[in-house]
């Protein structure tokens, strides 16, 4: 079995969220990246129990990004990745990154490619799709649950009404949603041991220009909260249905 | 501009978010539009209230397979010259948007908030912690409109309706089960969320969350150490790494509104939260708010809501 996760760095959860030049960049003043936290707790964890399960094949990582997401990709093998891969362009929109992971993939044989469900910066949920598409292989975005046997994969995602269990052919490309995994944390063995594991850095592939975030904006300020007194908290429930007009 | 517009509609009736799709469609088109779907949903001409001309179906496309709906679309949007199609932001759309646009070479807009300023298309950044402005450059464009973000149109008269017979190619991904999950509303599509968070202790006190939550119409969410520790289902889990919903009306009990929950509802139009604790950060993203233990006030709420429901 040969996985490849991808894998994207973002602000901490926690990070402020505040832009500069205008509102057309995001202010990384005093701002801690992390790996997204779709791709490492469940993309990566579950190909490393894949792998452990199967007792055979590997685990790589790809990233496309410059030389300042190479703590996060330590990361990434610090936890158990065998190799990590770095695509050395500045990621700018969605399809330029599918591109990159495409073209780095294309005759590498992966049987799996995971994605996370969407990078909590961007939100696009896009970038699995597009790889699957310039692959020409099957994708099964927000799967909740994954495993593998007899040559194919079964997988769980979260639908209105229900669950809907499939059944896909290898190779396939999919999307991480939560439930696919329990986080790890790395341990000292792991960081160590991540130190001098494979990062290779691939030059990147020309591609087209389709789209561009132009300007960012702050959501109007939140009003006053109206407080209720406990005594009165039925009140609540009159104030929702003829004031806010609600429920 | 030719505008295709691509929707699920499975279900007992047309889902509000597709009527809501073929309304921006015909919206972004300046009159009516093509729609495109698949499976066996009956009355589908009823789509021209919103705005459909025509509506393709494919019947016999089960539509587990986002490959199969991508050569789909993009056969009828060669055939129609369309360089514009609208999806819809939710599970099949996040199946075949991506890959259409990277079949067309297309921008793709992924959850676009409302209507576009020209090719600048509005989106939520960051958790809806932030917006922001995309701006397509390529002449084919896939744009993925975020369910819950126009009003439907109602104007039109029936859509003509019919059927694809070209071939979409084998399926790769097939349907084994179908787990039904208890009845209610989703969640996703729920105009009113009642929450409940670690301050309810235990999974043994849901029980009034739940009533509030079904005289109110509403679904039940949770944070999410609720969800780790079983004592709720993860599907209601939200936040950040959760479901994100919109509701109308968000009601959080017992949830202390860490940044990370906050990015999964903060995008609802009326929050109300209940905290024992009056410097919960909750209370500072909210509309309405009271101190108190939700042992007490959740009683008081339902009857409230009984009290509500008995009068209207
Ligand atoms: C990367 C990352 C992602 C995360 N993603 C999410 C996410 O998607 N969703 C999410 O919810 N969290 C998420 N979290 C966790 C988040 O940081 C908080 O820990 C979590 O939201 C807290 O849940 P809570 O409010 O239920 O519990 P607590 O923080 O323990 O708060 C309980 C609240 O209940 C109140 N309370 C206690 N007893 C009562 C009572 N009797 N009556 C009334 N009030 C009472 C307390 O005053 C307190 O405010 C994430 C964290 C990280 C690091
Ligand atoms: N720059 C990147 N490098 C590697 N993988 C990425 C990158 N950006 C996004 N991804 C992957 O694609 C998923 C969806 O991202 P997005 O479409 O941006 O929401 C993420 O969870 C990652 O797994």
């Amino acid at each position: 079995m040969k996985i490849l996760v991808l894998l994207s760095q973002v602000p901490d959860t926690t990070a402020r969220i505040a832009f500069t030049n205008g509102n057309t960049q995001f202010d990384t003043a005093g701002v801690t990246f992390i790996v997204n936290p779709y791709d490492e707790w469940y993309a990566l964890v579950r190909a490393l129990e894949l792998k452990e399960a199967a007792g055979a094949g590997s685990v790589t990582t790809i990233t496309v990004g410059g030389t300042d997401t190479e703590a996060t990709i330590r990361k990434g093998l610090a936890i158990g990745a065998d190799e990590a891969v770095r695509v050395d362009v500045q990621p700018t929109e969605a399809l330029q990154v599918a591109e990159q992971v495409a073209a780095y993939a294309r005759d590498k044989g992966f049987d799996l490619i995971i994605a996370g469900k969407e990078t909590i910066d961007h939100n696009g949920g896009q970038v699995g799709g597009m790889v699957a598409e310039l692959l020409d292989l099957p994708y099964v975005p927000l799967v909740s649950k994954l495993d593998i046997g007899g040559g194919k994969a079964t997988v769980e995602r979260d639908v209105p009404g229900g669950i809907e269990v499939l059944e896909a052919s290898l190779p396939l490309v999919l999307s991480a949603a939560k439930g696919m995994a329990e986080q790890r944390i790395p341990n000292m063995r792991g960081i160590m041991a991540a130190r001098t594991k494979p990062l290779t850095v691939v030059p990147a592939a020309p591609t087209d220009n389709v789209a561009n975030t132009t300007i960012f904006e702050l959501p109007p300020a939140k009003g006053a909260v109206k407080m209720i007194p406990a005594e009165d908290a039925g009140k609540l429930i009159e104030l929702l249905h003829t004031e806010a007009k609600v429920i | 501009m030719s505008v295709l517009v691509f929707i699920d509609t499975r279900g007992d009736k047309i889902p509000k978010a597709a009527q809501e799709a073929v309304t921006y469609a015909s919206k972004l088109a300046g009159g009516p539009v093509t729609a495109v779907t698949f499976g066996n949903a009956q009355g589908l001409d009823a789509l021209g209230a919103n705005g459909a001309a025509k509506v393709i179906v494919a019947r016999n496309v089960p539509g587990l397979d986002g490959q199969q709906l991508t050569k789909l679309v993009a056969d009828i949007a060669a055939k129609e010259g369309a360089n514009t199609i609208v999806c819809v932001h939710d599970g099949t759309g996040k199946a075949v948007a991506p890959r259409l646009a990277a079949k067309l070479k297309a921008g793709h807009v992924a959850g676009a908030l409302g209507v576009p300023d020209g090719n600048r298309f509005k989106r939520n950044v960051f958790s809806g912690k932030a917006q922001a402005w995309l701006e397509v450059t390529s002449t084919k464009k896939v744009i993925s409109l975020m369910p819950n973000s126009i009003p439907i149109g109602k104007d039109g008269g029936p859509a003509t309706v019919e059927e694809f017979s070209g071939d979409l190619g084998p399926a790769r991904i097939a349907l084994k089960e179908m787990r039904k999950a208890g009845a209610g509303i989703p969640l996703p599509e729920a105009e009113i969320v009642v929450s409940a968070g670690r301050g309810m202790k235990g999974p043994e006190h849901w029980a009034p969350v739940e009533e509030l939550a079904t005289l109110l119409g509403g679904a039940t969410a949770c944070s999410r150490p609720v969800a780790d520790m079983h004592w709720r289902p993860h599907h209601e889990h939200v936040g950040q790494t959760g479901v994100a919903i919109r509701p109308n009306c968000y009601i959080a009990v017992g949830i202390s509104g860490a940044i990370q929950h906050l990015a999964g509802v903060n995008q609802s139009k009326v929050i109300a939260v209940i905290n024992k604790d009056p410097e919960a950060p909750f209370f500072k993203a909210a509309d309405y708010g009271i101190v108190g233990d939700a042992f007490e006030i959740l009683p008081k709420l339902i009857d409230a809501a009984k009290k509500l429901n008995a009068e209207r």
